[in-house]
């Protein structure tokens, strides 16, 4: 009786939004009449992150401080039409609605500081720190917050903008699957290195090494956050999770948390991730989307390295230590002794 | 434990960003630490009412009779609310984009199709009231036999699961109970192969287990209008969903969102708004409807279970031939969002590879089971399961390193993907040579030379795309093609009818197109690339 090491690798992409498009977001911006903004959407932050990604392309695109833009989500009556928080969609397309609107405020903005500073509005660059300034010129500048309220209550200009960012919708050949699924993908590899203990069929994961392309980091510490948990919900998938422990059988199925197994915060192991970034050429700078795809490649890379470990295939989700046994019954038992990758 | 690595494809990007790719702390955080954020279920209501549901005992079965005068004379009973007393019960979600039939009741009268399906709600003073009441509720059901296999189910005299589709498979294109990608010519290729592989893979279903359960609070205006506390992912999803279930305006609706405790794709089913919206306007009260966890975990809809086929053509010099799929998707006893999925995971095949020989067939099928819905990684994650192992398989068989075995089959810019677009903005391979280099999993230079940038092209495939192009409709070219007999994705809302009749017949883009290329679709006249 032994515990057996190996490590396997898998290797995945994912669509960025909604299958074949046809998933439309919307995004309202305005300024109120010191220069603070806000972004008005009907989208859901379920915790990803929506709220700080779509402050940060709002902040970026009018170029103001973050710290100047409220993002307000989750109302029928006051924003407007989202598709819903799914489908690694977010980033990509409430990302692109706001930037559109906030490309549309900027403008209104530029032309009422360059009434103010009797200067062309081409002739004007934001500095990024709340102020608008003649380009090569910087003594010659004015507060957003001065434009503002210049636009208010002398100009009667309205600084805001409305976005929307739809991808059309694809037809699919019914013969032949001919489609157009995306308009870009992620892309990811990840190694995961795993114990196996050939008297118990358990299995632990002790570390996994990463990459993952998602065109743009917009918030690398939410990427990061992502990409962590997608990973420990990647190996609960492979190793502990069903509602049917033996389907198609429906017998045993857990009703609560003493019964459905996960693992806890001792099963999680080291995990070194690498971000790359190739934007994708219509994200919002370039930004694709590290949602959903974070879990997938987990599972396999757990399988491969069991199999690395101890020669057994299981192709069954999820790997519990009865099927670990049950394998190595049948195969006769483990190899001597885990062989070296 | 995060690293950037900004060195690789540098020349494509634009680092000269203030906010952007700043580690912003979200402007949320303060009342997530301080656990000050607002859940639905944190609005507080005077005289709130609860809904709360009578499910069946069995997977498949047919009402006979239901008794609930004693239910009704409970204490704290407000209002039964039984499937008569719901103004469109028929539905099904992915209607408001036109696809796919109405198939499954908010509450179900004459059959029940899986264990946990609702029958009849009680609306009370109190939960423990409503539960009170629904155990006083009978109900003669005469138990049928019950399928729960996908294959079981596809086989000729199978148990007949959803009265709308009576073959158990979910009906494409009003023609096919599958969807389909044929690609090349497999099974030439698969003489051709050194090496066949065939294998059987099998995920079970997965529950979103969220902190929060699914749940609701209806609140009557005194306009006649609803607010809705929701923990819904997709607010106007949920809200349009509602209106049609309900027979209301979209305008009588206020839904407000907010706080999610946990979505994963498990809130996207708007599985308790429409009665809570119903109770909450029969009985002029806020009514707030809450999954418990035992509903949560077996009767809200968890990730689907899927089979899946693969069979491989492998040529010794590591080269994938062809690639075969056969897949079921088990979408339990009504659609929900399955036949998305099924269409997703045929898009996805055959993985990130360039392969010249592909040919799937992919099934949405129905089993006397919980409904299967939307998961982190939909109609994805169970493939890339699949085909990851698979790729393993093929690499010890033909006796190449995994991750060399990935890379020399890894997609490139230029490549003719299996759906007939071409691939760009590749990154595969550098994942994989950043990974190798992180955790020292030898590569040989060959392969750490190779680029996602450098080496495509449909050299790779086109020949094979171009044996199994679809042949030319057979229709005169000013004759408007026929609408399909059953509505796919159209557009929101809109019949299909709306699609533009005079939209021209797909053409081949420009060889070297890149984005924003000509195109075309039925509805906007364009195609994407």
């Amino acid at each position: 009786m032994a515990k057996h090491r190996g490590r396997g690798v898998a290797t995945i992409n994912y669509p960025i939004g909604m299958n074949l498009g046809g998933d439309p977001s919307q995004a309202l911006v305005h300024s109120n009449p010191t220069g603070k903004f806000t972004v008005t959407l009907s989208s859901i932050d379920l915790g990803q992150g929506m709220k700080s990604v779509t402050r940060q392309i709002c902040a970026e695109t009018l170029g103001v401080p973050v710290d100047d833009v409220y993002v307000d989500t989750a109302d029928s009556d006051t924003g407007p039409h989202c598709m819903g928080s799914f489908a690694s969609r977010g980033t990509h397309r409430v990302g692109n609605a706001v930037m559109a609107a906030a490309r549309e405020a900027r403008a209104v903005m530029m032309e009422a500081a360059a009434e103010e500073l009797e200067v062309d509005p081409g002739d004007l660059e934001t500095d990024g720190r709340g102020n608008i300034q003649v380009k090569g010129a910087p003594h010659r500048s004015i507060s957003v917050r001065d434009v503002a309220i210049a636009a208010q209550f002398r100009q009667g200009k309205t600084i805001s903008g409305r976005g929307i960012f739809l991808v059309p919708l694809s037809d699919v050949d019914p013969e032949t699957g001919e489609m157009s699924p995306a308009t870009c993908y992620a892309h990811a590899c990840l190694v995961a290195e795993v114990e196996v203990d050939d008297e118990t069929g358990e299995v632990a994961v002790l570390k996994m090494t990463s990459a993952y392309e998602i065109g743009r980091a917009i918030n690398p510490k939410l990427v990061e956050q992502q990409l962590v948990g997608g990973s420990w919900m990647g190996m609960s998938h492979a190793l502990y999770e069903t509602p049917e422990p033996y389907y198609p059988n429906t017998r045993d199925g857990p009703r609560d948390f003493n019964e459905y197994l996960m693992p806890g915060p001792g099963d999680i192991c080291p995990h070194d991730i690498i971000v790359l970034e190739r934007p994708a050429p219509d994200g919002p700078f370039g930004a694709k989307g590290p949602g959903e795809m974070c879990a997938n490649p987990v599972l396999p890379a757990v399988a491969n390295a069991i199999y690395n470990a101890v020669g057994v295939r299981i192709d069954e989700l999820p790997i519990t230590p009865e099927k670990v046994l049950r394998a190595l019954k049948a195969r006769g038992g483990a190899p001597g002794s885990g062989r070296a990758r | 434990m995060l690293e950037f690595r900004k060195d690789i494809f540098a020349d494509e990007r634009d680092d000269n960003l203030k906010e952007v790719g700043q580690p912003t702390q979200r402007q949320d955080m303060l009342g997530h630490v301080t656990g000050t954020s607002p859940y639905y279920d944190d609005h507080r209501f005077a005289n709130l009412l609860h809904l709360k549901i009578l499910r069946s005992p069995y997977a498949h079965a047919r009402i006979r009779s239901i008794d609930d005068a004693a239910a009704a004379r409970a204490p704290g009973v407000k209002r039964i609310i039984r499937a008569a007393d719901v103004p469109v019960n028929l539905n099904t979600l992915l209607s408001l984009i036109q696809f796919g039939k109405d198939d499954e009741p908010s509450l179900a009268s004459d059959v029940v199709r899986y264990k946990g399906e609702p029958i009849l709600g009680v609306v009370a003073t109190s939960e423990r009231a409503a539960l009170e009441a629904l155990a006083l509720v009978r109900v003669s059901y005469e138990q049928l036999p019950a399928v729960f296999d996908v294959e079981e189910a596809l086989k000729p005299g199978a148990v007949s699961v959803n009265a709308v589709y009576p073959k158990n498979t979910f009906e494409y294109y009003g023609k096919y109970d599958h969807q389909k990608l044929r690609f090349g010519d497999v099974e030439a290729a698969f003489k051709q192969a050194d090496a066949v592989l065939e294998d059987r893979y099998q995920m079970s279903p997965i529950e979103h287990a969220p902190a929060e359960t699914n749940g609701s609070i209806a609140v009557p205006d005194t306009n006649g209008r609803v607010s809705v506390y929701t923990s819904t992912q997709a607010l106007f999803f949920s809200l349009d969903t509602s209106a049609k279930i309900n027979a209301l305006p979209s305008n009588q609706l206020h839904f407000i969102g907010g706080t999610v405790g946990g979505g994963f794709g498990g809130k996207v089913d708007t599985m308790t708004e429409p009665l809570v919206i119903l109770a909450a306007r029969l009985t002029g009260a806020p009514v707030r409807y809450r999954f418990s966890r035992h509903e949560e975990m077996q009767f809200g809809s968890p990730r689907g279970a899927e089979r899946i086929y693969i069979k491989d053509g492998v040529m010794k010099d590591g080269r994938i031939v062809a690639r075969q799929v056969r897949a079921y998707f088990d979408s339990g006893a009504y659609t929900r969002l399955s036949s998305y999925a099924v269409v997703k995971c045929v898009a996805h095949i055959p993985g990130p590879y360039t392969i010249p020989n592909v040919h799937a067939d992919v099934f949405c099928v129905f089993t006397n089971r919980t409904p299967a819905t939307a998961m982190r990684g939909f109609g994805v994650t169970a493939l890339d399961f699949a085909l990851e192992c698979q790729m393993d398989k093929d690499a010890v068989a033909i006796g190449m390193d995994p991750l060399e075995f990935r890379i020399l089959n890894a997609y490139r810019d230029g490549d003719m993907k299996a759906h007939r677009r071409q691939a760009k903005n590749c990154a595969l391979i550098e994942c994989a040579q950043v990974v190798a280099e992180k955790a020292s999993w030898p590569l040989r230079d060959e392969f750490r030379r190779m680029s996602s940038r450098q080496g495509g092209g449909e050299h790779r495939t086109g020949a094979a795309a171009e044996r199994t192009r679809a042949p030319a409709p057979a229709v005169p070219a000013a004759t408007p093609r026929p609408a399909p007999a059953s509505p796919q994705r159209v557009s929101y809302e809109r019949p299909a009818a709306a699609a533009s009749p005079s939209a021209p017949p797909p053409t081949q883009a420009p060889a070297g197109s890149t984005h924003g290329a000509p195109r075309f679709s039925s509805v906007f006249g364009t195609r994407r690339r």
